[in-house]
């Protein structure tokens, strides 16, 4: 039996999994590794895909897409390293206070959407923060092929510096690691230049370092479809407001701090997704009717989409006004 | 009048642009013929370009040597045809870094083929600028005995390897730089239509 899904269900089909170790690593990051309750194999995966991790806080349901950071060569155990955010939607905090070894959780089917192209003469990594995470799970497939890479990993501080020890102990040669509170940065310019043909960079970390890296590879003449980044965004607060999802007869209203994919959700509507960040595209979703104001923030239709005013990517983006679905 | 407007196509067939001054550590430019005319054009464009490049060109009979020379490229190499000057394209394209922006120019044989020099040397296909001038002359694929004709000027044409009779197609390889020749009379031997000239 393949192990692909067997019927197509919003965000693919789910694997029930237990915890089978919390690890914290330091004061913000702590690694939750994964084993499959029928005690089977995951399936396999390559290095930058993620798992989206749901969690049952009370009545409310989080799904949120985490990095799979352990080795694609074990599919015995998937593991996600989570960065708590005090400020953020709650999804990370979850994680860090209410799970524990034993528990029982639902994990999707990976998906990647943030691949190694394997025909790079080499490939170099650009890390910022938790950013750090995909890159693990690419450098242990890499490690298995001999592959050419390194990684530039920026952190705020020794502390901080999540995983630093093992990559530094495992690769020193190719692992360099730059402090922000010793005044370290990563000398990207130097970095890029002469190195060979062929060679592409990936960079996950905040929007201004992945910016910053495209700026700076484009302005050294480095191909665009040699750059490669993920940004998963998190959708954002704003005011509430009411959507009509015409296909399903059915009137919601998207509280302040849901999406409207969540909220869509939550009325029992079955809406796609796949990487609830704005990337994939997969949910997008024809607009009806709106009377307000888009507040796009997807980095999946262009500038031209967003101003037709005529499609919507639910997971991060929201409405000021009234609008109406095609769902 | 060394520029010619393709009609519209099938997704197979390349498209062409117009070259443009990019940022770059170093700059190639391969062309044949009036392809040298875009060249001159381009560098109009950007006064520090020429300093950093370096010129490989196929005069194929025109005359435009003096003009590039006289642009004062960093390097200047005149090949008598696109076999005899692949060996130093590919010494160029082994030696260089990211950042090499690659412009192509002149006929669709000559930019094809460069191309896919250009691409197994690791840039992708997409970041490749290509302008087409000159002849419209095709590089045909026999797809029956798989040799190559250059210069194909008519369809139908006669394969120069095994001698059917091909019809020329829109059907185009990357990987082989040539577009599909097709056997035009397997069904009726010698019903082969009189051959006109390419877009005429
Ligand atoms: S779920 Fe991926 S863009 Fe919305």
């Amino acid at each position: 039996m393949s192990a692909a899904p067997q019927k197509a269900k919003p965000g693919g089909q789910q694997i029930p999994v237990v915890v089978s170790a919390v690890v914290p690593l330091n004061d913000l990051v702590t690694r939750f590794e994964f084993q499959r309750r029928d005690g089977g194999l995951f399936p396999p995966f390559s290095g930058g895909a993620h798992t989206v991790v749901e969690m049952k806080d009370g009545d409310l349901t989080r799904l949120n897409p985490y990095s799979l950071m352990s080795d694609p060569a074990d599919s015995s155990t998937y593991a996600i390293s989570v960065r708590r955010e005090d400020d953020g939607r709650g999804g990370s905090l979850f994680m860090h206070r209410n799970v524990t070894q034993g528990d029982e959780m639902m994990i999707s089917y990976p998906v990647n959407l943030f691949s190694l192209d394997l025909r790079a003469k080499k490939h170099m990594f650009f890390a910022g923060g938790i950013g750090i995470t995909p890159f693990m799970a690419m450098i242990a497939q890499l490690e298995q092929s001999n592959g050419n890479w390194e990684l530039h990993y920026a952190c705020r501080t020794e502390s901080l510096g999540t995983y630093v020890d093992v990559l530094s102990y495992k690769y020193p040669n190719k692992v360099h690691v730059y402090y922000d509170d010793q005044k370290q940065a990563i000398p990207l310019e130097d970095l890029l230049d002469g190195q060979p043909l062929g060679t592409n960079a990936y960079v996950c970390g905040p929007k201004g370092m992945i910016d910053w890296v495209h700026a700076t590879a484009q302005a050294a003449g480095w191909p665009d479809a040699q750059v490669h980044s993920e940004e998963f965004l998190k959708p954002e607060p704003g005011k509430e407001f009411e959507v009509r999802l015409c296909k399903s007869d059915k009137t919601i209203t998207v509280g302040e701090n849901e999406s409207l994919l969540e909220a869509i959700e939550r009325a029992g509507v079955e809406a796609p997704f796949l990487c609830r960040g704005g990337a994939c595209g997969q949910c997008e979703t024809d607009v009806v009717k709106a009377d307000g104001e888009f507040v796009h923030r997807d980095h999946w239709l262009d500038d031209e989409q967003h101003a037709s005013g005529e499609k919507i990517m639910p997971c991060v983006s929201r409405f000021l006004g009234t609008l109406e679905l095609d769902r | 009048m060394s520029k010619f407007q393709f009609p519209e196509s099938i997704k197979s067939r390349p498209v062409y642009g117009t070259l443009e001054p990019r940022p770059g550590k170093a700059h190639l430019f391969v062309a044949d013929a009036e392809g040298a005319e875009a060249i001159i054009e381009v560098a109009a464009r950007d006064a520090g370009l020429m300093a950093k490049a370096h010129i490989i060109y196929i005069p194929k009979g025109a005359d435009f040597a003096d003009k590039l020379h006289a642009l004062n490229p960093a390097q200047f190499y005149e090949g008598p045809t696109y076999a005899a000057s692949v060996q130093r394209l590919r010494h160029v394209l082994e030696n260089a870094h990211q950042g090499l922006q690659v412009y192509l120019t002149g006929t669709e044989g000559l930019m094809g083929q460069a191309q896919n020099e250009a691409m197994q040397a690791g840039i992708p296909h997409t970041a490749i600028q290509t302008e087409h001038r000159g002849s419209v002359a095709r590089r045909m694929q026999c797809v029956h005995c798989k040799g190559i004709t250059e210069d194909v000027m008519t369809d139908p044409f006669v394969c120069s390897h095994c001698g059917l009779n091909l019809f020329v197609r829109d059907h185009y390889s990357r990987r082989l730089a040539a577009y599909q020749g097709v056997c035009i009379d397997a069904e009726d031997p010698g019903n082969v239509p009189e051959p006109v000239e390419l877009y005429k």
